[in-house]
Parts: structure tokens; C-alpha cells; sequence
């Protein structure tokens, strides 16, 4: 009487199963991801423990490498550079004897209005670059720096005495820079002179020349070739006054309302390698 | 178990080199991509269902580290893994040429995708220009690798398929 069950339920999951499940679960965490941004970030944190340092030993082996043939680009370079410097530093000597009396008058007239320094050091936190985007449509990287020394989204990192970009990541022992020449960043900018706003972006198109755009400037403005662009009071994000580049190839838009033209970055954004990152956050009102 | 191990210290290895030395090359502005090599042959050599997970692992990486949201680079990996695994069905692993093919066709997929949802929903239409700025060089230089890389690759399955069976005629 001995009847075995035989229960065997086989359940033979096939190629095209798998697909739909990993497409599901794609489409799900995007969506899980797009809502709630901080659920990703426990699973990053722990990824990231592990690979950041060995991103930071490569990259040691890696430029020791490279530094050998750079050495020598450079040092071709720098012999021409050497040459021209030269004939600047007597060209600036010159106008600094000027520039010297203005700015006792400067500070004389300052010292009349009672203006104060509106222009304020701000603190900053010096970060090494472990890695870059490993893609060649977006141009972000990570820093070796994450919340552990008071590092958090939305902080403005800068390099040279020029604007970077802004932390859009952060774990406890690295975050994530999207740099202003990534195609989807835009920047809101002025000039220091006259005031005019106008908006920086990056744009993938320009990115081999070194540029970025600029554009919605108002058809009177007052920004000429080789004006100094700063970021503007009025962004959301970004501190005012850090230098973003100069503008270049100022033209009429066909819509005769507005001009744009190009941006040279103040960074030399090839050859970047440590940055500082300002640990204020800009103030603004819908803060959370 | 072993294939395990080996994928994972592959994908992870592709990833660092990505992320790190191939991006500081002198003379180079683009970076070819390393993972997605891995992704089609493991689809190619191995089937559909390798090709998925390898791709799911290898794209995840990418959305964790590089991703505005996780899920934008795991799904086109999957897809590139599984349909280079439909392709291993009809033809023979051992045609030289056929690798560098497989690799034209999963990076022109690969960067359609990244335009068509990265660039062209935010209205930028100049198709051509990112075809020879981005789309042509990235191509280029990654079939160059893969030249180099599926040859490793293809030798690591191969020595692996022989452990697997070599462990399974044991148990026969």
C-alpha cells in the first residue's frame, strides 16, 4: 500500500522569465529610487566601502605610469610657458604701479561708505579624486571625502580659484561631484562688473573645444568678450560670487531678444585632481 | 560556485580599470567600455540567462556609483546581454571576427539608449554631432579592446568550463 507522492513540482525558469524579472526589478528600483533618493544610499555605502580604496590604489599605480610620458608634454610645455611668463611679468609690474594707488583711494572711499565685506572667506575642506565616470556621456566623479567630514548634497567644490561643481551624493566616506561641464549641468551666472545674469551650461557639443555655454544673456547687457563670469546671488545652489570662466564669441541670437556665446572654465577640468569643497551651504527659503 | 567568484572578480576588476586608469590615459578624452566587453561575451559565450546576470551586476555597478537613478544602466545591460546570448543560439563561438561585430552592435545599442533618455528627451536633436563626438570614438576604442579582452575572456571560460567538467564527472 505504499503509495508514494510524488510531488515533484519543477518549475524550469527560462531565459525570457529572467529577462522580465531583471526588467521588472529595473524599472521598479527606478522608480523606488526616483521617489525616495536615500533608500539607494545604505547599499552604496557599504559598495563603497570596499571599492573606494582600491579605486585610490589603482589610481596611485595608474599615475606613477602615466606621470612618465606626462612628464615630458609637460616639461615642453612649461618651457614655453616660461618664455611668455616672462614677458607678462614685466607687462604686470608695469600696471601694478597703478593699480597700487587705486586701491589706497579704494580703500579710502571704502572706508567713506562703510561698506562691509561682502565677500566673505568661506571654509572649505580639501578632497582627492578617486574615480571618474566610467561612461563618456556625463562627466561626474567621487571624492574621497563623504559626510564623515561634514561633507553634504548641494555643497559647491571648487579648484585653481574657479567653481567645479556641486556634491550631488554623499556616503560617510565618499561623495559624488557632478562637474559644470556635464551636459546636464547649468549654473546661473553674472558678471562682477555690470551685473547682468546669464546661464552657464554644459553642453557635451562644445566639450572637446573646452567650452561651455552661455546663454540667456539679455540683448543690452554689458558682457563682452573676455568678461569675468561669477556665480550669481539669485541660484539656488550655488554661493555667490565663485568664478565659473570668461566669456567668449558673444553673439546676437536670431531671436534679437537675447545673446550667447561660449564659456572658458577658469578649471582646467583634464587635468584635475584634488579639489575643495565649501563646506556653506547656500541659505535659501524651501530648505528641508 | 567558481564561475561565480571569477565573474565577480571580473566585473569588479572592469569597473576599477573603468573608473580609474583608463580615464588618466594621455592623448585619450574617451573611455572604452570595459563592462560592456564583459557583458556581451558572457551573453555570447555563455547564453541568455549569464549574459542577464552579468549584465544586471555590471550595469548596477554603474547605477550605484555614476546613476541619477539605479535601474537607468542595469536595464540597458541586461538587454545587451540578453540579446547577444539569443545571438549565441545561431552562431559558432569560434568566428574571429564575429566578437568585434557583437561589439559594434551592443555599443551602438548602448549609446542609442543613453541618448534617446539622457539627451533627446531633454531636446537636444543633434543627432550627428554626438554620433562623432561621443557614439563613434567610444565605439571605436572599444573594439580596439576587445580585440585583447574577449581573447582573456574567452580563455578564463574556456579553462572554467573545463574545471566544471571535471568536477561533474566525479559525481557521474
Amino acid at each position: 500500500m505504499k503509495q508514494k507522492l510524488d510531488f515533484k513540482i519543477k518549475i524550469h525558469i527560462t531565459p525570457k522569465m529572467t529577462l522580465f524579472l531583471a526588467t521588472i526589478t529595473c524599472v521598479g528600483l527606478m522608480g523606488v529610487t526616483y521617489f525616495s533618493k536615500p533608500s539607494a544610499l545604505t547599499v552604496k555605502e557599504a559598495i563603497g566601502a570596499v571599492i573606494v580604496p582600491m579605486q585610490e590604489g589603482i589610481n596611485e599605480i595608474g599615475s606613477w605610469f602615466f606621470s612618465l610620458t606626462e612628464k615630458q608634454m609637460k616639461l615642453e610645455e612649461a618651457l614655453a610657458e616660461n618664455e611668455a611668463l616672462k614677458n607678462e611679468v614685466v607687462k604686470l609690474q608695469e600696471e601694478l604701479k597703478g593699480y597700487q594707488t587705486d586701491i589706497y583711494r579704494l580703500q579710502e572711499l571704502e572706508e567713506l561708505f562703510e561698506l562691509k565685506n561682502t565677500y566673505q572667506q568661506y571654509e572649505t575642506v580639501g578632497a582627492t579624486i578617486v574615480s571618474k565616470d566610467p561612461g563618456n556621456w556625463y562627466h561626474k566623479f567621487t571624492i574621497n571625502k563623504g559626510s564623515k567630514d561634514g561633507l553634504a548634497v548641494n555643497m559647491n567644490v571648487i579648484a585653481d580659484g574657479g567653481l567645479v561643481g556641486i556634491i550631488t551624493d554623499v556616503t560617510e566616506n565618499f561623495a559624488t561631484v557632478r562637474s559644470i561641464i556635464s551636459d546636464d549641468s547649468s549654473v546661473s551666472g553674472t558678471t562682477a562688473e555690470s551685473l547682468d545674469s546669464c546661464i552657464v551650461e554644459g553642453d557635451l557639443q562644445l566639450l572637446n573645444k573646452g567650452y561651455l555655454k552661455l546663454s540667456y544673456i539679455n540683448i543690452d547687457a554689458n558682457i563682452n568678450n573676455d568678461a569675468e563670469i561669477i556665480t550669481s546671488p539669485i541660484s539656488d545652489k550655488y554661493l555667490p560670487g565663485l568664478v565659473i570662466g570668461y566669456a567668449k564669441d558673444i553673439k546676437e541670437d536670431s531671436n534679437r531678444t537675447t545673446k550667447s556665446g561660449y564659456l572658458v572654465p577658469k578649471v582646467d577640468f583634464a587635468h584635475l585632481n584634488e579639489v575643495l569643497v565649501i563646506t556653506t551651504l547656500k541659505e535659501t527659503s524651501d530648505k528641508k | 560556485m567558481k564561475r561565480l567568484i571569477v565573474l565577480a572578480i571580473i566585473i569588479l576588476s572592469s569597473f576599477l580599470l573603468q573608473t580609474t586608469v583608463l580615464q588618466s590615459i594621455p592623448y585619450l578624452a574617451i573611455t572604452p567600455n570595459l563592462l560592456l566587453i564583459v557583458t556581451f561575451s558572457f551573453g555570447f559565450m555563455r547564453g541568455r540567462k549569464e549574459g542577464i546576470y552579468v549584465g544586471f551586476f555590471c550595469g548596477l555597478l554603474m547605477d550605484l556609483f555614476y546613476g541619477d537613478i539605479i535601474g537607468y544602466y542595469t536595464l540597458v545591460y541586461v538587454y545587451v546581454g540578453y540579446i547577444n546570448g539569443i545571438v549565441s543560439k545561431y552562431l559558432v563561438t569560434d568566428i574571429v571576427l564575429l566578437p568585434l561585430g557583437l561589439c559594434l552592435f551592443s555599443e551602438l545599442f548602448y549609446n542609442t539608449y543613453v541618448y534617446i533618455f539622457g539627451f533627446l528627451l531633454r531636446n537636444r536633436l543633434n543627432v550627428i554631432e554626438y554620433f562623432n563626438k561621443v557614439i563613434m570614438p567610444e565605439t571605436v576604442l572599444t573594439i580596439f579592446c576587445t580585440i585583447f579582452v574577449y581573447g582573456i575572456l574567452l580563455i578564463i571560460n574556456q579553462k572554467l568550463e573545463v574545471s566544471e567538467k571535471k568536477g561533474a564527472d566525479k559525481f557521474a
